[in-house]
């Protein structure tokens, strides 16, 4: 899985290499702006029902980059896997007359369900908080909106770092701060994980380019995630056709208890 | 060997799967009772979602209360008119059961309060059951006669309005009770995912004043379409039913079963009820620490919750 992956995205990227006649000559100020050039020769990815978890290797390069400041390594690139997005309650459970029960509950904006991250370094020695939390780059930057008036402000860092802290538990959200190496001088390789319990749906692989700590340009690719089996057909037939399916699980209790008085009959 | 449950969407062991079942069947066979009130709590403690522990078992006791229902159905100890009088109060509860379930699901209380349903009926129950089983091996052990109670000829029950006649069960009775006591276990079975057998054949004998003769395959009749019902609109409202999860119960549980029906022919009636009081007992009280215990992690996320 992880070797098809990487031949899949690495063929069209090379394409991206910049040309050395393009360099702009030392010493000069550069008038072209970097750019950052990612891309997929697939925008769907297929997962099977024993998926274990897998690394999506991204092939990125540069383009016209300084050489001074890629030799210094004032280029820094963030890759990032962003799952599709929806709402997300937090709950917290206190102790009411005893018993352990969900008592406030916080829900956040439009959140993605899984977020993998990939970057040169630690991004927070990349840029300052404020501008990561500007951008929304970041499992500890990304914007978490309480949805509605919140009276206890207090709670709603309580509940962000809860939220956090589950996600990167179930392995929804992860990062690798090694994860972006240069290949050559401009050309990258970006691994992010693919958690085994990832959604399906519509992902989207972004990457950010930082020149001293400066983010100079941003690009995104989007990847469909399907899972495929008979797992995943059952939980489809589940969802589109509740009703046959109901049907479905009512027969299989019928024969099988039919069958079964009917196999264990003494006379 | 494990095998992914794609609505529970967790792998698990098949093998506990299956002793789960055929334990379980092992059980319901031996003592008569459709088993979902030992097959929920279970799953819960295997890690099983409630809301799919609870769709499941549903699911679950149509397999198991099946059989049971032609044998009766064969001797002819089963009042159809009678069943579907409870029926139709079974199917209102059921719906019902099936509204606040999914209510209760989305203010992030669905777990708290299957539990302690189960708690309370399961302790109640099992209580009940250990103080009669204790008092009639007590009595076994002094030879005494079990005292013939010829119940009271009326009691409030029989002065309600809407009097019906149930021919085979030889008996004059309003509808209202029997309608109000389909509901209750209707509303039970969506909520807590059991036939509710436990309650309805007590409530039939010394409350509706049934013969005995009937009761059983009666309620089975009636347990089989509102579990079917559950099961379908569990199905649809909460995608809950974990076909595979269930498949493997039921195959387990059958062939348990019928095992148990045989061993229970032969052992002493008043042991066994003290044992199964045991281990109703044990459930509820696992389930009762589970709620006091202070939990690990006191936060929980779910996907979704703008629908308030």
């Amino acid at each position: 899985m992880r070797r098809l992956l990487q031949t899949l995205l690495l063929v069209p990227l090379l394409a991206f290499a910049p040309p050395a006649a393009a360099q702009v000559p030392m010493g000069e100020a550069s008038t072209v702006k970097e750019g950052l050039e990612i891309g997929a020769s697939t925008s769907e990815i297929a997962i099977a029902s024993d998926f274990r978890g897998a690394d999506l290797t991204i092939f990125g390069a540069l383009t016209n980059a300084d050489e001074l400041f890629l030799a210094i390594g004032q280029y820094d690139v963030v890759v990032t896997l962003e799952g599709p997005r929806d709402y997300a309650t937090v709950r917290r459970k206190e102790r009411i007359f005893g018993i352990w029960m969900n008592a406030q509950s916080m829900t956040f904006e439009q959140v993605p369900e899984s977020y993998s991250l990939a970057s040169t370094r630690q991004i927070e020695s990349i840029d300052e908080a404020p501008s990561l939390n500007s951008i929304g780059v970041g499992i500890a930057h990304l914007p978490l909106n309480p949805v509605g008036y919140i009276a206890d402000s207090g709670s709603i860092r309580e509940f962000r770092d809860a939220y956090r802290r589950l996600k990167l538990a179930n392995g929804l959200y992860q990062r690798d701060t090694s994860g972006v190496r240069f290949v050559s001088s401009s050309l990258f390789r970006a691994s992010v994980k693919l958690p085994a319990n990832i959604p399906d749906g519509m992902h989207m692989v972004r990457a950010y380019l930082f020149k001293s700590g400066q983010l100079i340009a941003q690009r995104e690719l989007p990847l469909r995630v399907v899972k495929t089996g008979i797992e995943q057909a059952i939980t489809d037939a589940a969802h589109e056709r509740p009703l046959a399916y109901g049907f479905l699980c009512v027969l299989i209790a019928v024969v099988t208890g039919w069958g079964a008085s009917l196999m264990f009959r003494k006379d | 060997m494990t095998v992914y449950l794609p609505i529970a969407e967790l792998s698990v062991n098949i093998f506990i799967i299956l002793g789960m079942g055929a334990a379980v069947g092992f059980l319901s066979g031996m003592f008569g009772v459709g088993g979902g009130f030992l097959i929920t709590p279970l799953l819960i403690f295997y890690n099983i979602p409630p809301v799919v522990a609870v769709a499941t078992g549903a699911n679950q006791v149509v397999a198991s209360s099946i059989s049971g229902a032609i044998t009766h159905f064969r001797r002819g100890t089963l009042d159809m008119k009678l069943g579907c009088v409870l029926l139709v109060g079974g199917l209102a509860g059921a719906t019902a059961g099936v509204w606040v379930f999914s209510w209760l699901r989305r203010v992030g209380q669905l777990d708290l309060f299957i539990s302690l349903l189960y708690v309370v009926l399961l302790s109640t129950i099992g209580a009940l059951m250990l103080q009669e089983s204790l008092r009639a091996l007590r009595r076994a052990r002094n030879n005494e006669q079990l005292p013939l109670k010829r119940p009271g000829q009326h009691n409030w029950v029989h002065r309600l309005p809407l009097k019906m006649r149930f021919k085979k069960s030889k008996i004059y009775l309003s509808a209202i009770p029997v309608v109000a006591l389909g509901f209750g276990i209707g509303v039970l079975t969506s909520i807590m995912g059991v036939g509710g057998g436990f309650i309805m054949v007590p409530a039939m004998i010394y409350l509706l004043r049934i013969p005995t003769s009937v009761v059983v395959g009666t309620s089975l009749f009636q347990i089989i379409f509102v579990t079917a019902y559950t099961t379908m609109v569990q199905a649809a409202t909460n995608y809950s039913v974990d076909i595979v999860l269930a498949t493997i119960l039921m195959i387990a549980g059958v062939i348990g079963a019928q095992y148990g029906v045989r061993v229970g022919q032969k052992l002493r009636g008043e042991q066994l009820r003290a044992l199964l009081a045991l281990l109703v007992l044990a459930v509820g009280i696992r389930l009762a620490i589970g709620l006091i215990v202070t939990p690990e992690e006191i936060y929980s996320v779910a996907v979704g919750g703008l629908s308030y």
